[in-house]
């Protein structure tokens, strides 16, 4: 990832887009979140859904992935540059996650992130927390899904 | 039928869900395929990160979450899904081995306004391991189905 004093307010990145199957929807759920609405068919046509749908938590591993990836680019082209890329740090929480729309067999979700604050930390020197909104929208424009993270950056050193 | 409508929740209940225990193949599985940062696929590069030992990325612990309520209730409750959390806290690291459960409060219900045939329930999940340590707290919005007029 990129140093906390490299950010900016504002910046919007585009991290990738991808679509859901009938497979991997009922491999999470069957995993993790066996409503029949995400692991049968037939079962979420009778649902109020009308169709198979994703877990909401699928949805946001799926975001994580293209995020990661995201991260794994910006420290390759820091190693590319002769830089040595900013550690990885961990995040607080999340806040405003939101499930919009469901998420259907067959859609395609484009993930999008934008920094929307830039804390200054006392409590952790070296570090700054960096606030973001990140988005999901389907194939038809309409956002499904968002959430505002938190994550500590690495600053640049001193000297 | 469903046993549980959202008639069945009121503020200030509170129930407990679990144990389930995690383990470090499912962890690494998870990351694998959904967060592949070191401190989740691998134990010696987890030791040198900043939490200093292999443990679950905070989206495999929320979907932890949903497979012990879903285990707990979800699944023979009315459930129409969930419309967010306005708040998720990742306190300390899940780490294998660990035997989660989870701790759930009622906060408030209301019925839907525009549709009829279902509730809101919000509530607040914590989880904690064996220790009793909160590892991760969570607030929902859950969609519930109302219970169907006796005939």
């Amino acid at each position: 990832m990129r140093y906390f004093d490299d950010m900016s307010v504002g910046e919007r990145t585009e991290l990738g887009s991808h679509t859901f199957t009938a497979e991997e929807i009922k491999a999470f759920a069957k995993k993790f979140d066996p409503q029949r609405f995400h692991v049968d068919e037939e079962a979420a046509k009778a649902s109020h859904f009308g169709r198979l749908c994703a877990s909401g938590w699928h949805t946001a591993a799926v975001y994580m992935r293209h995020f990661v990836e995201f991260e794994r680019r910006e420290a390759d082209e820091a190693r590319a540059r002769g830089e040595t890329p900013a550690r990885d740090g961990p995040s607080p929480g999340i806040r405003e996650l939101r499930w919009l729309k469901p998420v259907y067999v067959g859609d395609t979700i484009s993930f999008a992130r934008e920094v929307k604050e830039l804390r200054e930390t006392t409590r952790q020197p070296g570090w700054g927390l960096m606030v973001a909104y990140n988005t999901g929208t389907n194939q038809h424009g309409e956002l499904v899904f968002s959430f505002i993270g938190a994550k500590f950056a690495e600053r640049r050193q001193k000297g | 039928m469903p046993k549980f409508h959202w008639e069945d929740f009121t503020p200030g209940q509170v129930t407990e869900y679990g144990p389930r225990e995690v383990t470090a193949e499912e962890i690494k599985a998870f990351a694998a395929e959904f967060d592949p940062q070191p401190m989740h696929l691998d134990e010696e590069a987890a030791r040198a990160s900043f939490v200093g030992g292999l443990c679950a990325s905070g989206w495999h612990t929320c979907a932890i979450l949903m497979r012990i309520i879903a285990d707990g209730f979800i699944l023979d409750a009315a459930s129409m899904g969930a419309t967010g959390c306005p708040e998720v806290k990742w306190l300390a690291p899940v780490r294998p081995g660990d035997a989660l459960r989870v701790r759930m409060k009622v906060l408030a219900t209301r019925a839907s306004r525009s549709r009829p045939e279902l509730g809101f329930v919000d509530a607040r999940f914590d989880m904690v391991n064996a220790q009793d340590l909160p590892v991760m707290t969570l607030t929902s919005h859950l969609m519930l189905g109302r219970r169907p007029a006796a005939p």
